[in-house]
């Protein structure tokens, strides 16, 4: 069961970052995991008031506040245009409508959760996160660091250079965590693929033996989608098996780079 | 601590915890077809609006909805009650424990779209979940309705909010 002591609505970075160097303070997302665990919250601190809960465009980036909900990621024109719809899919399988109008990108990114569908494909597209003591770093590198680390996600900028990008999943049924994701994304002639929910982490995978240097087709597609397959790290839980989601890898990569090239 | 918050047209100041979740301040507050199912966010029983956007009860603190408008089905009856017959009709209810919060999404549903397709349908309530039906009762219900209003060269009534 979680009981919080006492809820704050801090009105600066500096005092939400303050507040959440003692170790029984938790920063809210949209509190959906939190809720889940059984802990005694000291202070429960909510950025609702600190005017993160846009998502704005500039030439060169967006820059999604943390408190941006999955929601208004999955409506988002511009990034749908930026993302050839593959935001909208990456999200909208995720429980409902009424979830992912409360669960935030913070909170998603900021949990650097295995099953997150949104880690996988931010990955994808280059992400940078924003955070408040640390400042400004590539998502790839913020995923590897180790969650003890305190800071305030303030926000995730994606660029908006020319890219192609396709998202997939599996899940054993409509509305669950996924067994695996898979976003597959190729900017400035770099092919680059992403798998989560292995069920660790999301983690990015180059074109290392450059299979697709040559050309996309279908026999280069089939021979880097083996590769990946073959190298990911992969394991079991109770939604699949490693030898599983090792073949489901396979598969969602193949079709996951046929769908980027057909666009 | 004290909580001020606009609940079916309301003002409404009570006392709460900290860790109060919406769920139960309004159920204190009389409004029982908020019901508590999964609490795990997952089924969609406990879905209010918030600011006119759906949302799980059971996973917002009611001091988070403090100073925002908060509607159940007690407050929107009168937008209900032009397609719930249409859902009973298609003997989509068993039990009924899911439907104020099927009822309150499809409200959600018809004030952002108007006219859906079945497929728009089913996806915006995917997180609606019902254990006794197969969800087709619903899905035929809603689409009786849609049909009734066009049939009668009337929109749905979502699009006069």
């Amino acid at each position: 069961m979680l009981t919080i002591r006492e809820y704050l609505r801090p009105q600066t970075l500096e005092e939400a970052y303050t507040l959440c160097q003692k170790k029984s303070n938790v920063v809210l997302g949209g509190m959906l995991w939190l809720r889940m665990q059984n802990s005694q919250v000291g202070a429960a601190i909510d950025l609702c008031d600190l005017g993160l809960d846009t998502i704005e465009e500039t030439p060169e980036a967006y820059s999604i506040g943390a408190m941006v909900t999955l929601r208004q990621l999955e409506q988002h024109p511009g990034l749908a245009s930026l993302t050839q719809d593959a935001m909208a899919e990456a999200v909208k399988h995720i429980v409902g409508v009424q979830f992912r109008n409360l669960a935030t990108v913070g909170g998603s990114l900021y949990g650097r959760f295995g099953f997150s569908d949104v880690l996988t494909l931010f990955l994808a597209l280059d992400a940078q996160v924003e955070l408040y003591h640390a400042g400004v770093m590539p998502l790839a590198r913020f995923a590897e660091l180790p969650r003890q680390q305190r800071d305030i996600l303030v926000r995730v900028h994606l660029p908006r250079s020319p890219r192609r990008v396709a998202y997939l999943s599996q899940r054993n049924t409509a509305t669950d965590f996924p067994v695996l994701t898979c976003a597959v994304s190729r900017a400035a002639g770099e092919t680059c693929c992403v798998i989560g929910a292995r069920p660790m982490r999301a983690m990015v995978l180059a074109d290392e033996k450059g299979l697709l240097k040559a050309g996309i087709n279908e026999t280069s597609i089939a021979a880097f989608a083996g590769d990946v397959a073959a190298r990911v790290p992969l394991g079991g839980n109770l939604r699949a098996g490693e030898e599983y989601r090792r073949r489901v890898c396979e598969v969602l990569v193949r079709r996951a780079l046929t769908e980027m090239e057909e666009g | 601590m004290e909580i001020k918050l606009n609940l079916n047209g309301k003002a409404i100041t009570a006392q709460a915890d900290p860790d109060t979740l919406l769920l139960d301040f309004v159920r204190a507050q009389g409004c029982v077809s908020v019901k508590r199912g999964c609490d795990t966010a997952n089924c969609g029983l406990c879905t209010v609006l918030l600011d006119g956007t759906p949302v799980l009860s059971c996973s917002v603190l009611a001091a988070w909805a403090a100073g925002h408008s908060v509607q159940t089905l007690e407050g929107l009856q009168s937008e209900a009650e032009e397609f719930v017959s249409f859902i009973a009709d298609q003997g989509a209810d068993q039990c009924g424990f899911c439907n104020p919060g099927f009822v309150m999404n499809t409200i959600a549903l018809l004030r952002e779209n108007p006219d859906p397709t079945d497929e728009e349908i089913r996806a915006f309530l995917a997180g609606n979940l019902c254990r006794c039906s197969g969800y087709d009762g619903q899905l035929r219900g809603i689409r009786a309705y849609l049909n009734s209003k066009k049939e009668q060269g009337g929109a749905p009534r979502g699009t006069e909010q």
